[in-house]
């Protein structure tokens, strides 16, 4: 079965191709981003992503159906072959999950094709799940609009812990506008990138996000003014504050619902800070990310470890750190050499090329992301 | 020289009950006496200072909501000794089962299991009539005494002093989100802890004005879609 879906809840707009085994046909995507020290409003993003002309003249963005038409072709099928549309139902932004139910909606008069309304939440979890063939984890799920600890308890998703003022992505965010940070490729990724740099630790403790935001945004007045830290330290020390709460709370639902295992879903999931503090936290952790950046040692930090990344920079060593690693990636931009490094490493991407490097480096355990259930039963 | 271990000398290493989010639990046998200690450890997740804070912070709050509660008159567990260098409270073993693993063994009869909740829902107001908030109100955080069945609190590691109504509100919230989300199968038990809070409480209509705040406060309730 085929199905083409429609994700359009924030600030990023992505059509995409998939499989009912879960094989990712495309995924083309595009993503709204404002100029440094602003957010981007409904109205705003909503006329991003549709087809505005009288905006896009302006402003050579980007639309909706140009995307549906990559994706299509990117998959190689026509309209013809798909068997459902999907759209993201919500919760999100609602001009810009209007313009995916409105864009669908004419798709699917078009093409005469029923329509599918998804959950933005259960949409994370469920996609973590396939991929990373777990069974009955505890989710993190942390992006822009919603940060919440789940598990599946007596036949459904229960939440059992999450903000009740604003979400992590959100704090993030606002506290990168207001240390004027790029938001290119998003504010999250630059703070992370920053707050390498920091060292010093202020105090930034409250209990709540948008008690540390307010906090913090004074003290990025204050402090800077008076020349007593760095941005860099700010940003060191509100990863630090947040973080912490976040690993906490999971490890509580870990310990309450009795289960070993973490899937890290949502936009905040990149953050490698976040995830080496999981790692901490319980063996047998499932990451799954995107954009991620490792740095060697990471993987020394907890034994099976899963790891599912798309635009994977990894850098020369890494792979020689952990045993038993899984590694599961698309778009990778390997460097050679890297391949040689690692024992029992299982490689599964549907870069061409990089199959190809491998096959010349003698690395048998290769494959394409079309034998994805091959791999799990490896790994059973 | 290494450095004396009192976990070590009495064997509690090899006695680990559980390990929590918290700590780690050990049960040892100390001055002859059944003794749960519970030991917090360095959480190598957080940052040195900031860990330092906490672990310190907790320790001593919980130590002393264990006394204030006992002298409320509720269920807890007696301290016999603490340890600051090592950050650990020995207490009294309390003997029985925890509410959830109560309900989840379905050991509890339909109309044992509403008593119980009525006397969740007692125990809290009498708690926070004494301006203590738990901080953690789970079924994994109530005891059922053996013998007697009465109703024990324990892990007051996050608990504080407060006579607002917003924390109190908070506190029910907690709670009322861990028994929808664990116990949903078992009836509306809620309502039941909620009757005992009422019967009980010197302040059930300003608490509850604000719970119902608090509740409404939670995000995307509708989760339209």
């Amino acid at each position: 079965m085929l199905a083409l879906g429609i994700e359009g809840s924030a600030n990023k707009i992505a059509v995409g191709v998939v499989r009912d085994d879960g094989t990712i046909l495309s995924n083309p995507r595009k993503t709204y981003i404002t100029p440094a020290g602003t957010g981007f409003l409904p109205r705003e993003t909503a006329l991003h992503h549709q087809d505005c002309p009288a905006f896009a003249r302006d402003h050579f963005f980007e639309q909706i159906l140009p995307l549906v038409h990559e994706a299509l072709k990117e998959a190689g099928i026509s309209p013809k072959e798909l068997d459902c549309l999907c759209y993201t139902k919500g919760p999100g932004m609602g001009g810009p999950l209007v313009v995916g139910a409105v864009v669908t909606r004419m798709l699917s008069q078009l093409w005469h094709k029923p329509i599918v309304g998804v959950n933005h939440c259960v949409a994370h979890i469920e996609m973590g799940r396939v991929v990373t063939g777990a069974v009955d984890p505890v989710v993190l799920y942390v992006s822009g609009g919603n940060t919440q600890v789940i598990a599946f308890s007596e036949g459904r998703y229960r939440i059992f812990g999450e903000t009740i003022d604003i979400a992590v992505g959100n704090c993030l965010d606002r506290f990168a506008r207001e240390l004027e940070l790029s938001n290119d490729p998003a504010p999250g990724y630059n703070i992370e990138q920053l707050a390498k740099k920091g060292s010093k630790r202020a105090a930034l403790l409250s209990r709540h996000f948008s008690g540390i935001l307010s906090h913090a945004e004074t003290a990025v007045r204050e402090m800077l003014a008076k020349e007593e830290c760095t941005p860099a330290d700010l940003c060191y020390s509100f990863q630090e504050t947040i973080f912490a709460m976040l690993v906490e709370i999971t490890e509580r639902a870990m310990a309450h619902c009795g289960s070993r295992d973490v899937l890290i879903v949502g936009g905040v999931g990149c953050n490698l800070r976040l995830q080496v503090g999981v790692l901490g936290a319980g063996p047998a952790v499932l990451l799954l990310c995107c954009n991620l950046r490792l740095q060697v040692g990471v993987l020394g930090a907890g034994p099976a470890v899963l790891l599912l990344c798309c635009n994977l920079c990894l850098q020369v060593g890494v792979l020689g750190a952990g045993p038993a690693v899984l590694l599961l990636c698309c778009n990778l931009r390997l460097q050679v050499g890297v391949l040689g490094a690692g024992p029992a490493l299982l490689l599964l991407c549907c870069n061409l090329r990089l199959q190809r490097v491998a096959r010349v480096c003698g690395l048998a355990r290769v494959h394409p992301v079309s034998t994805c259930e091959n791999v799990f039963h490896a790994r059973v | 020289m290494t450095e004396y271990d009192p976990l070590e000398a009495l064997g509690a290493y090899d006695k680990l009950v559980a390990q929590g989010a918290e700590g780690r639990v050990f049960e040892v046998l100390y001055l002859k006496k059944p003794t749960i200690v519970k030991q917090r450890f360095k959480k190598k997740y957080r940052h040195p200072e900031l860990d330092a804070k906490l672990t310190k912070q907790r320790f001593t709050s919980e130590a002393r909501s264990l006394l204030k509660a006992r002298k409320l008159g509720i269920h807890v567990p007696a301290i016999y000794f603490t340890d600051a260098q090592n950050f650990c409270i020995y207490m009294e073993k309390i003997q029985g089962q925890s509410v959830k693993a109560a309900l989840f063994n379905g050991d509890l009869t339909p109309e044992k299991a509403t008593t119980v909740a009525t006397q969740i829902g007692k125990t809290v107001a009498k708690l926070h009539d004494g301006g203590l908030i738990h901080g953690d109100l789970t079924t994994s955080n109530m005891m059922l005494k053996e013998g007697s069945g009465e109703l024990a609190l324990i892990d007051f590691g996050l608990s504080f002093n407060s006579i607002l109504t917003e924390d109190k509100g908070v506190d029910l919230y907690v709670l009322e989100r861990a028994f929808l989300s664990a116990h949903s199968a078992s009836g509306n038990l809620f309502e039941s802890v909620l009757d005992g809070y009422r019967k009980n409480s010197k302040n059930w209509s300003s608490v509850y004005n604000r719970f119902a705040t608090v509740r409404a406060r939670g995000r995307k309730r509708t989760m339209v879609g």
